[in-house]
């Protein structure tokens, strides 16, 4: 790979560009399929009682998908604020292991650094490792992927969730709109990637019987951190074949 | 907890964890039930908020149109629809049920 990029590199910036432009491109389609996602957020957050103010401060500030429908979900369920809080904090623990890959590729200093923590998401984190197994001989694309793409990603959010919040707000009643279904599509959505391995698919049908059979027993927002413990089992001990494959590899 | 002290609260965990993915020593993070564990997380809390979302009415379990229209959104994945569609298909028919019934 490496020859190739020195002919393009010594023609000067015109190939160069055209990566750039292809990272770019990328970026940007994944800021405007998330942007639909925002829009469906927005008017979930109305749905479970907040503010459009408070929607909009979380996609401002908590700024991971996830977390937040699943902080609207527990609070629109009746859930107390403490499980609301710990199962988004909880859920957007991937986001710790992000910021590890990231922090490598990324090396940022001094102010750059907690930027940076603020838009390590699943998004900017996939095109940036993704740009730099591509071409580990061009760095600067893993770089400028992640950036381009959280702020495409960031931009598109916020606005779609100011959208999804305000009209959602003039709808009413959401629920006659299915939009309690639609929660738990996004959901599904957002877990089916991660069902390759049959040790993931075994953890989500069980971590499901969990939480429904916990739903008549505990109160509200307390059957989804319970699950946490199903993982910890589940997780505790190897894959028994080959040591690290499987669900410890997958960056989701 | 009011909701806005829960909404700042969240944020403020959320950031937390993800600033700690740049601060905190490698060496705890990379060992592979760490790894390993985290990814397991993120897959029963998901697996966990479908089959709540679905099925919960307050503190009672409920069979409603939710259930086909969760039907409706994993036809979809499997398709490799769109994460757009697949939630609006679903919404559309819980609606259409709920508009039927």
């Amino acid at each position: 790979m490496g020859a190739p990029d020195e002919i393009a590199d010594a023609r000067g910036g015109r190939a160069r560009d055209a990566d750039r432009a292809a990272v770019l491109r990328q970026a940007l389609s994944i800021g405007v399929a998330t942007g639909a996602y925002g829009v469906s957020f927005g008017a979930l957050a109305v749905a479970a009682g907040l503010s459009v103010a408070q929607a909009c401060v979380l996609s401002l500030v908590m700024f991971t998908g996830g977390s937040q429908l699943a902080f609207v979900g527990v609070v629109g369920a009746g859930g107390s604020a403490a499980a609301a809080v710990a199962t988004a904090a909880l859920l957007g623990a991937r986001n710790g292991f992000y910021g590890l890959q990231m922090a490598r590729l990324l090396r940022p200093r001094g102010w750059r650094r907690p930027l940076a923590a603020q838009v390590t998401i699943d998004e900017s984190t996939a095109v940036g490792t993704a740009q730099a197994a591509l071409r580990p001989d061009r760095p600067e694309l893993a770089r400028f992927g992640f950036w381009a793409t959280a702020g495409a990603v960031f931009a598109l959010w916020n606005a779609s969730t100011l959208a999804g919040a305000v009209v959602g707000d003039a709808l009413g009643d959401l629920r006659r709109y299915g939009l309690d279904a639609a929660a738990a599509a996004a959901f599904l959505a957002l877990l089916w990637p991660r069902l390759r391995s049959r040790r993931t698919r075994l953890v989500a049908a069980a971590a499901a019987v969990v939480a429904a059979a916990l739903v008549p027993v505990l109160p509200p927002g307390a059957p989804v951190l319970a699950v946490a413990v199903v993982a910890i089992v589940a997780g505790w001990r190897g894959p028994g074949d080959a040591g690290r494959s499987g669900a410890g590899g997958d960056p989701g | 907890m009011s909701t806005w002290a829960a909404v700042l609260a969240a944020c403020a965990a959320c950031y937390a964890v993800k600033l700690a993915g740049y601060l905190a020593p490698h060496r705890w993070l990379e060992r592979p039930r760490v790894v390993r564990i985290a990814a397991l997380v993120t897959v029963a809390l998901l697996a966990a908020l479908v089959a709540v979302q679905t099925l919960a009415a307050g503190r009672a379990l409920q069979l409603d149109a939710r259930v086909p229209a969760l039907a409706v959104a994993g036809v979809l994945l499997w398709r490799r629809a769109p994460f757009v569609v697949v939630v609006a298909a679903a919404a559309v028919t819980a609606a259409l049920l709920r508009a039927v019934a």
